[in-house]
């Protein structure tokens, strides 16, 4: 090649090369926006979903209260005086409060004028009498202000989720008893505190008595059973099919069915927990035995899969070493391999427990959809679970509902994102480099 | 192929060893003897079946799917293959060093005390304590250890983790250890404490080393086995087979016109 022609050539590259460089820069800058619009997208449903979760639910922690001057008077409460805690329990405190009301806010109410009134306190008020009552009986004939829990739907309208007007959607006070809560207002006799009925109550069909503590304990005793169910078994599995098991069609197929069981909708297993669990073996309806061993069948394939990972990541060089001495093949693996996976393990652990702790479909099968008011006590008692209480607060028509089923939802989230917490920092802490 | 009678006392005999990953056979009617006491270096290319062979000494090819034995592989008289001896014994008396230092991720004493404890070898702490010390002593790695035994055995150079796994394999208290490239991964300086190591510990062990170092197997070795495509081709004193090869093969290799 002559020196002419080579400088042809290196020119015709260079131009083709610039002719072609704009698009290709081109190509990339359009590539990066759009992963970063894609990020973007994502970022905002997010930030919309929660903010819009936070913004219905945090009223949801906190409840209307109205002071009154309660006079535990011995005529109404125990008129034979005889102080039989037995009498003081069945006494009539809604009349206390009843007579209360009317003192402080309409001396000369009528029968309709009484039962206006009475909707402006919980239910719930005259078991706080009973309470106060009952810790310090010298309360017996005396006079005092007492903070008492209104009902739901003076929350509402002190809270402004509802407008002050009557008639207005949502609103179902009446004009009487908005002049009266105007009146309370006035008189300082309205404050909000913190809800703290919601985090010791069970449910109720009250949304100012009902409380997620009994979804927590049941979903506790549920995520427990589960882990005491999953974690041994997909620990042994994972162990036994890479460590022990041959390489064969059965083990192929056994690998295969596990991938897939990881895939199948939750709500099939519940099916199977029915069948099963309820039908075959007859363990208790709504119970947390029952939803932990559905949801411990749930988390297996993503333990044995993250459990699998983790033994593979455990250098061979590590199993030589231990047998080049004269470990046992379970020496090895116990002494070794198990130790220096268990971070892996835990994490799936960690996750397939995040993922049961939201999982309701599954659990609906099996009757924990039922309507509980009582703490659970153990996992036999019938319960709840904090993701089917906010489907059943969602699906529930009380307009007070609403900030419910919301506060439950952080409640939950709350949970999740300390259970994904703690996965990290396992991960972080037993982090190692080889 | 030759059959070495052998002048000392035999240690590891094979005869007619032949070794299959499956369809494929990777080491072809071996007979070769190996004696006590001494260091016999196996050369060899790549692929030629020393690693292979070194590792049915301890059977660690079990761990392999698909591996498979025939002929025979005696210890002091009796065969490893046999059903009736045990791996557990057998990896107990035949003790290993790998290519790659490959400590456990553990204190350096754990690593060293690790075997004398699953052999239960020790009565009490002290006991092990002297097991341990005297094993890094005779690795040469207790000088530069002794203050810091609690720190993880990866916190260690290359060279010194490779001591520490030689360490690692005497605390078991062997007769024969393996040694599979022990210095590929290492420095010069590190390589030279190696092989300082192993001429000392010829005392006490016998030693069988893979390397692909013509210079190591001439420094460390006593006999030399040179294998090719899973035959030993020939086998000698290493001074004979270094100076005065019968075969144009090894003397091709070790001219370095091959391999």
């Amino acid at each position: 090649m002559t020196d002419m022609a080579r400088t042809n050539t290196a020119a015709r590259t260079a131009q083709s090369v610039s002719a072609r460089l704009g698009r290709r820069y081109a190509a990339e800058r359009t590539f990066r926006l759009l992963g970063l619009g894609a990020l973007l997208i994502s970022l905002g449903f997010l930030v919309i979903l929660l903010s819009s979760i936070f913004a219905k639910g945090w009223t949801g922690f906190i409840q209307t209260q109205v002071a009154l001057e309660i006079t535990f008077d011995t005529q109404v409460i125990d008129p034979e005086g005889s102080r039989d805690p037995a009498a003081l329990d069945t006494a009539d405190y809604a009349a206390l409060v009843r007579s209360a009301l009317s003192l402080r806010l309409a001396p000369e109410a009528d029968r309709g004028a009484r039962r206006e009134l009475t909707a402006l306190i919980s239910t719930g008020a005259a078991n706080q009498l009973r309470h106060m009552l009952a810790a310090e009986p010298d309360l017996m004939g005396t006079t005092h202000t007492v903070w008492l829990t209104a009902s739901d739907k003076l929350d509402m309208v002190i809270k402004g989720q509802v407008p002050r007007q009557v008639g207005a959607e949502g609103n179902t006070l009446s004009d009487r008893q908005l002049g009266w809560v105007s009146a309370l207002e006035t008189g300082g006799n309205i404050r909000k505190a913190f809800n703290t009925t919601f985090f010791t109550a069970g449910d109720s069909r009250e949304p100012e008595q009902a409380g997620i503590w009994g979804a927590v304990v049941g979903s506790f005793f549920s995520l427990a059973v589960t882990l005491l169910v999953s974690f041994p078994l997909g620990v042994a599995t994972a162990v036994y099919l890479e460590e022990f098991a041959p390489t064969n069609r059965w083990t192929n197929l056994i690998e295969v069915n596990i991938n897939n069981l990881a895939a199948v909708p939750s709500v099939v297993f519940g099916l199977l927990g029915l069948a099963v669990f309820l039908n075959l073996f007859h363990m208790p309806r709504s119970a947390p035995l029952v939803g932990g061993l559905v949801l411990a069948l749930i988390c297996l394939p993503t333990i044995i899969i993250a459990g699998r990972a983790a033994l593979k990541a455990v250098p061979p060089s590590i199993r030589q070493a231990a047998a080049g001495l004269g470990a046992s093949r379970l020496q090895v693996v116990v002494h070794h391999v198990l130790p220096l996976s268990m971070p892996g393990m835990l994490t799936g652990t960690i996750l397939g427990m995040a993922r049961a702790l939201g999982e309701t479909a599954p659990l609906l099968m099996i009757g924990m959809v039922a309507f509980i008011v009582d703490i659970p006590k153990g996992p036999l008692d019938p319960a709840a679970v904090l993701p089917v209480q906010v489907y059943l607060w969602a699906g529930s028509s009380e307009r007070a509902f609403v900030e419910k089923t919301s506060a439950a939802i952080i409640v939950l989230l709350l949970f999740l994102v300390a259970m994904n917490m703690v996965a990290i920092m396992l991960r972080k802490k037993f982090e190692r480099r080889w | 192929m030759t059959h070495f009678l052998p002048e000392g006392t035999v240690k590891i005999a094979a005869q007619n060893l032949g070794v299959f990953y499956g369809e494929k056979q990777a080491l072809h009617a071996i007979n070769l003897d190996i004696r006590a006491g001494e260091v016999t270096a196996l050369i060899g290319p790549s692929g030629c079946g020393k690693s292979t062979f070194l590792r049915c000494i301890n059977r660690m090819n079990d761990m392999v799917d698909g591996a498979r034995v025939e002929g025979s592989l005696t210890l002091d008289g009796n065969d490893i293959y046999d059903r009736g001896i045990d791996v557990v014994q057998l990896r107990a008396r035949v003790g290993m060093v790998f290519q790659k230092p490959n400590p456990f991720p553990k204190s350096i004493y754990d690593n060293v005390a690790y075997g004398p404890r699953i052999h239960g070898m020790a009565k009490d702490q002290t006991e092990l304590d002297e097991i341990v010390m005297n094993s890094l002593e005779k690795a040469g790695l207790l000088g530069e250890v002794e203050d810091r035994l609690s720190e993880s055995g990866t916190s260690l150079s290359g060279g010194q983790q490779q001591r520490l796994c030689i360490a690692r394999a005497i605390a078991v208290s062997p007769e024969i250890i393996l040694m599979d490239e022990p210095c590929s991964a290492l420095d010069p300086i590190a390589t030279a404490k190696v092989e300082e190591l192993i001429d000392e510990l010829r005392e006490n062990f016998t030693i069988v080393i893979v390397t692909h170092s013509m210079q190591q197997a001439a420094r460390v070795s006593q006999r030399t086995a040179f294998f090719h495509l899973g035959k030993v081709v020939e086998m000698g004193d290493t001074e004979q087979i270094f100076t005065n090869p019968q075969h144009t093969l090894t003397q091709g290799y070790i001219t370095g016109r091959f391999g």
